[in-house]
């Protein structure tokens, strides 16, 4: 990988990560910050607590299945999570995702890559570099989904648009 | 000459003012309807309202349902639900039901929900409004604040996976069963996020109630909606909700020659089905799990605890008591539900059984309640049995029809309601 290029660390995770896994029932009651830190709490004990911003989450099939609850993508947000790589997403999760500022990249062979791993990648395209150089193909996605998610999400859109109006 | 269409594309073009549609497009929809509950709603939308400093789009079009943190157990929960209820008096909301009910039962109990609409709704199992034939789904906070605003969001035209069922289902077989069955074939994600339209004579012969829980499990199936097309029992229901609105039920229908992915099931073969830990597509026949002993028989949520399902868990239980160390409990999900049930006698065959009636909310199934015992094994007539889920971590939660959970209380272990029926 040529230097220079922003690298991410992978984190794995299995199949069928539900909304439950990410942002337990017994803490929707409270902020996010205490959402956050029960994220994935039984798959990754470890993961709240040492994940790092700019990581990367790499799972297995139907990540994010389950409720329509946002605290599920915007946990992974407020621990800096990048992006979630997986060969599918559950619908509902997927443009919740997009709606609090996390990039979903559906790759067919996600599964490939290793635990503790460094990546690049490049949304825009749909591709990952993989740390030994080889490359992933990712399903294209709708630019203006990838628009709002650089913005940061649905919130900072109506923002624009809503004070643009004002004016 | 136009292209043939399916229900879910007439639905879609209706919404965005076009003739017709096509498989893949993504286009911007007006919202009929839009409806969020005390945990997705006001606690979240206020404060990024308040942030935008925009007004709502149209309060007519706004349904709140207060059903997720009631009845308040905690300081967090009254917050929560305090938040709710100042914001509806703020805005003027005309539409809010406050503990009545869970929100997906409550909605076409009152006839918000009708054919030919296009409605979100800030819950997963949104998709139960298909059964009216209108396209409804579920969407996040955040999503819900843009449709509050605009009234409009997006939607990528989806595909149409037909379940078509002929036949007609055993007695003691339920449209929970049929759902349980296809998850278990299809998986949580079979659906792929496109449209699932459930046909064929066994769909046509249920009621309206049993028909919502079809298109409610869509969601565990990974569909972004669950269709039915209307007909004269959709009517009915309507006409006692106190619609009287004309419905052109002719022109809500799938075109025949539309494309669609068709699967057919025979309704006459199915036998109960039941999904073990941890998984609503862990499913197999009831007799899979004849060994499994039950402590907690639990009959709730929009899913399972309709009229229609507190009827079939009475009628395995009339004039018996469930198993000793087996705790039943109902909470039945609507006021309406419950008191037309206590009518006629069906609440007081389950008291008299040994239920526990609980609150007309959304209770243990969105385990924010606290109700199932740690450890414990559990038939549940709800939705969802991930790990946890019901808000006790070690608990083994099977998922069922409501005849399979009165049975399985019955004799203290999983039960084929067949053999318990008289």
């Amino acid at each position: 990988m040529s230097e220079g290029i922003e690298t991410h660390r992978v984190w794995r995770v299995g199949a069928d990560i539900d909304t439950d896994a990410l942002a337990p029932g017994a803490y929707m009651k409270f902020g996010i910050d205490e959402i956050a830190r029960h994220c994935l709490q039984r798959q990754r004990p470890e993961f709240a607590a040492n994940v790092r911003p700019g990581d990367v989450i790499v799972a297995g099939p139907n990540f994010g299945i389950g409720s329509s609850r946002e605290q599920a993508p915007a946990a992974l947000v407020r621990l800096g999570v990048r992006a979630v790589i997986a060969p599918a997403f559950s619908g509902l999760f997927f443009r919740n995702a997009f709606n609090v500022g996390l990039v979903l990249l559906t790759c067919a062979e996600a599964e490939a890559m290793e635990e503790g791993e460094r990546i690049a990648i490049d949304p825009l395209h749909g591709r990952i570099t993989r740390a030994g150089g080889a490359t992933l193909v990712c399903e294209p996605l709708p630019s203006f989904l990838l628009d709002m998610a650089e913005a940061g999400g649905l919130f900072n859109l109506l923002k624009q648009r809503y004070s643009v109006k004002e004016r | 000459m136009a292209a043939p269409q399916t229900l879910a594309q007439k639905l879609i073009a209706k919404a965005c003012g076009r003739a017709e549609v096509a498989v893949g497009e993504i286009v911007t929809c007006d919202v009929d309807l839009a409806m969020f509950h005390d945990s997705s709603g006001p606690r979240r939308l206020k404060p990024m309202l308040e942030a935008l400093g925009g007004p709502l789009w149209d309060t007519s079009k706004i349904v709140l349902v207060i059903d997720h943190y009631v009845p308040e157990a905690d300081d967090e929960s009254r917050r929560i639900v305090r938040i709710a209820r100042e914001w509806a008096t703020e805005q003027r909301l005309p539409n809010v039901y406050d503990s009545v009910g869970i929100c997906h039962v409550v909605l076409p109990e009152h006839g918000h929900v009708r054919p030919g609409m296009f409605c979100v709704g800030g819950d997963s199992h949104s998709p139960t409004g298909g059964a009216f034939g209108a396209y409804m789904f579920g969407i996040g906070s955040t999503e819900m604040l843009g449709v509050a605003v605009s009234g409009q969001i997006w939607a990528s035209v989806p595909e149409t996976l037909r379940m078509h069922w002929r036949g007609r289902l055993a007695r003691g077989v339920t449209a929970k069963d049929m759902m349980l069955h296809m998850i278990g074939r299809f998986g949580m994600n079979g659906g792929r996020y496109q449209a699932v339209e459930f046909c064929g004579a066994a769909v046509t012969a249920l009621s309206m109630q049993e028909r919502m829980t079809l298109s409610n499990m869509s969601a565990e199936m990974g569909a972004q909606t669950g269709l039915i097309a209307p007909d004269a029992v959709t009517l009915d229901y309507l006409r006692a909700a106190g619609v009287t609105d004309e419905t052109d039920i002719a022109h809500w229908q799938s075109d025949p020659d539309a494309q669609a992915e068709t699967h057919d099931f025979d309704a006459g073969a199915l036998a109960p089905q039941v999904a073990a830990p941890h998984s609503p597509a862990n499913t197999r026949d009831v007799d899979a799990f004849g060994d499994v002993a039950v402590q907690v028989a639990y009959i709730g949520a929009c899913t399972g605890a309709k009229l229609d399902d507190l009827r079939a868990a009475a009628s395995v239980l009339e004039h018996r008591r469930v198993a000793r160390g087996v705790q039943l409990m109902v909470a039945p999900a609507s006021v309406h539900d419950r008191e037309a049930a206590r009518r006629e006698g069906v609440m007081s065959i389950l008291e008299d059984a040994g239920a526990q009636v609980l609150g007309t909310s959304c209770g243990a199934c969105s385990g924010y309640g606290g109700q199932i015992p740690e450890g414990s094994t559990v038939i549940s007539s709800t939705a969802r049995n991930f790990k946890g889920r019901m808000g006790a971590e070690t608990a083994q939660v099977y998922l069922g029809s409501p005849f399979t959970v009165a049975a399985s209380a019955l004799r203290g272990r999983i039960t084929d309601p067949r053999e318990v029926m008289a």
